[in-house]
């Protein structure tokens, strides 16, 4: 799947290679990427299910506006993906349905 | 809480950054508050850090942000990236998160520059994974030099659609079809306003540039597109369109969506200020006076967040802000800021004047404003155009009381975009202005805050 992204990075040798995981997979990423950006160029469109009807989304608006690239971020549920940088082995999970009250970690921000 | 500083600025696009610019400029220290990582609101996003080869495939406008940044990294202003503001309050209290860390702050004028948003572009399927608007196609590009090589499909309307084109078309991407839903209608509506926007012809002239670059490059364009459908699974496989009555189906594996963009008011609503309707760009803005300034007297609003104007008049509408704003805290006098304010002036008037034109040219198509009923229309919790009828006829008056009836407005975007969807629909429903139908009733916080933020938070000696 991430060489059958659809996405292409412009020419820009001078950034930095930063790796993460999501659901286990390996991702390639760039210093200054969101989360979400990193996703979306390697190929990933899917990263919540929703609570209402467990229908798939993925990033919408990339602004912060529209919360639907909500994610599990190094163990908090609920991030925005498009609000985070991606930092050198981010573990990221994708959402299914709401949050969960059980996991520790949900009290602290991102 | 410490004492008040005696400008707070929320919002680093150029209405932000230029109001920071004549604080520094008259020896006031400001407090600026960004919800992004780097300063330059969404136009000029990483422009900061962006490569030349990212320069150069964004273009000349973009670049031209670039005399904008330098205020930044001025002693005089405490700039602070990464602050989600979650609560405003009219007496110039600023409750925001950064860091993890709740942190409170208080303000004796506040200048609110949040800027636009994306208007919902609802139709069947558009929720759909890989469904995204053109705005998020160029934040990609911005802040990650990452851009759809293959399989894009655009559609909607509006100069962002053919400046994202041409963008795309310049990086090497290979576009399925852009599908223009502009109204055949629009374009004589639109004409009274010409001779106006003739007299700042720049815009025209790029938009000239833009349909000129789309044309020569073969993408397949169909104009006067309606009756959008997004189809796919788990993912969009292929949208569908009419162009005069002949079904059309292209397939893609993104489609990015534009019909122009509203401003941001959920900072100024939360507040409780004034907002009227725009009938001619169809949203709400704010009343404020020629200098920006609301009803209350410590707040007022600049730039996009108070009428959709533009990058350049944004800039010159947050100058005139910051010298109302300043006069205000007696810093200067009034002759001062009448000298000051006749450059920024006179922009923002040149700068203004080809909007009619432009809003009533890219106009929604009303297929987009009351979409079919089996639309979702508040992509949170799910709830669809027809739902929304159903309340109508089961006695709901507006969208306050829709949230009532089927959550519509209440999922983690609190509303910010179906909120005019919701209430076009019911105006619509019950064959009222929609003046009559109002908007949601935003409230704190604004931003999701958890219980461990709040913690965090230094309560204030007196309280």
């Amino acid at each position: 799947m991430v060489s059958g992204s659809n996405f292409h990075r412009l020419p820009e040798p001078e950034h930095k290679g930063l790796t993460m995981t999501f659901d286990g997979r390996t991702i390639e990423a760039r210093g200054g990427d969101s989360v979400a950006a990193a996703l979306i160029a390697a190929g990933v469109t899917e990263t919540r299910t929703t609570p209402v009807s467990g229908a798939a989304r993925g990033p919408y608006c990339m602004m912060g506006v529209c919360f639907e690239c909500l994610m599990e971020i190094d163990g908090v549920q609920n991030v925005q993906g498009c609000m985070v940088q991606v930092r050198e082995g981010m573990s990221v999970r994708s959402m299914a349905g709401a949050r969960t009250v059980s996991d520790a970690g949900n009290t602290h921000g991102g | 809480m410490a004492d008040p500083v005696p400008l707070l600025i929320m919002g680093a696009g150029p209405a932000g950054l230029a109001a920071a610019q004549e604080a520094v400029a008259a020896g006031v220290g400001a407090l600026l508050l960004d919800e992004q990582p780097t300063g330059g609101g969404q136009i000029y996003r990483a422009l900061g850090e962006a490569s030349g080869e990212r320069q150069k495939t964004l273009g000349a406008d973009y670049a031209a942000g670039a005399p904008l940044l330098g205020v930044l990294s001025d002693q005089g202003l405490d700039h602070q990236p990464g602050a989600t503001v979650w609560e405003v309050t009219p007496e110039g209290s600023v409750y925001y998160t950064r860091e993890g860390q709740a942190r409170a702050v208080s303000a004796e004028q506040l200048i609110l520059c949040s800027g636009a948003l994306e208007r919902p572009m609802p139709f069947p399927g558009w929720t759909l994974p890989g469904v995204m608007t053109c705005g998020a196609a160029q934040i990609l590009l911005k802040g990650a030099g990452v851009f759809p090589a293959r399989g894009a499909v655009l559609a909607g309307s509006g100069p962002l659609l053919l400046l994202l084109a041409k963008q795309l078309i310049g990086a090497g991407a290979r576009l399925v079809a852009v599908v223009d839903t502009t109204p055949a209608d629009n374009y004589r509506a639109a004409l009274m306003h010409l001779p106006k926007a003739l007299r700042t012809p720049g815009y025209l002239l790029k938009g000239l540039s833009m349909i000129r670059t789309l044309s020569a490059s073969g993408v397949p364009w169909y104009r006067g597109a309606s009756g959008l459908e997004a189809i796919g699974d788990d993912a969009v496989a292929a949208l569908r369109f009419k162009v005069r009555g002949r079904q059309h189906e292209v397939v893609c594996g993104n489609l990015f969506l534009h019909q122009g963009v509203v401003p941001n008011v959920q900072l100024s609503r939360s507040l409780g200020l004034e907002h009227r309707w725009d009938e001619l760009q169809r949203c709400w803005r704010p009343s404020l006076d020629d200098w920006g300034a609301s009803d209350l007297e410590r707040v007022a609003v600049a730039g996009d967040g108070a009428g959709i104007m533009g990058a350049r008049a944004a800039e010159a509408h947050g100058r005139l802000a910051a010298l109302g704003a300043l006069k205000r805290l007696g810093v200067l006098s009034e002759n001062e800021r009448d000298r000051r304010a006749a450059g920024p002036r006179g922009v923002y008037r040149r700068e203004i004047l080809p909007r009619p034109f432009l809003d009533r040219l890219y106009q929604p198509h009303p297929d987009y404003l009351h979409p079919a009923d089996d639309t979702i229309v508040c992509r949170c919790e799910e709830v669809t155009a027809g739902q929304i009828r159903k309340y109508v006829e089961l006695g709901c008056l507006g969208p306050n009381q829709a949230k009532a009836f089927g959550r519509s407005g209440m999922g983690p975007c609190q509303g910010r975009v179906c909120g005019l969807s919701v209430s076009e629909i019911i105006a619509q429903a019950r064959g009222v202005p929609l003046e009559e139908v109002g908007y949601y009733r935003i409230r704190p916080p604004i931003k999701p805050v958890t219980l461990g933020e709040l913690a965090t938070l230094e309560q204030p000696e007196d309280a």
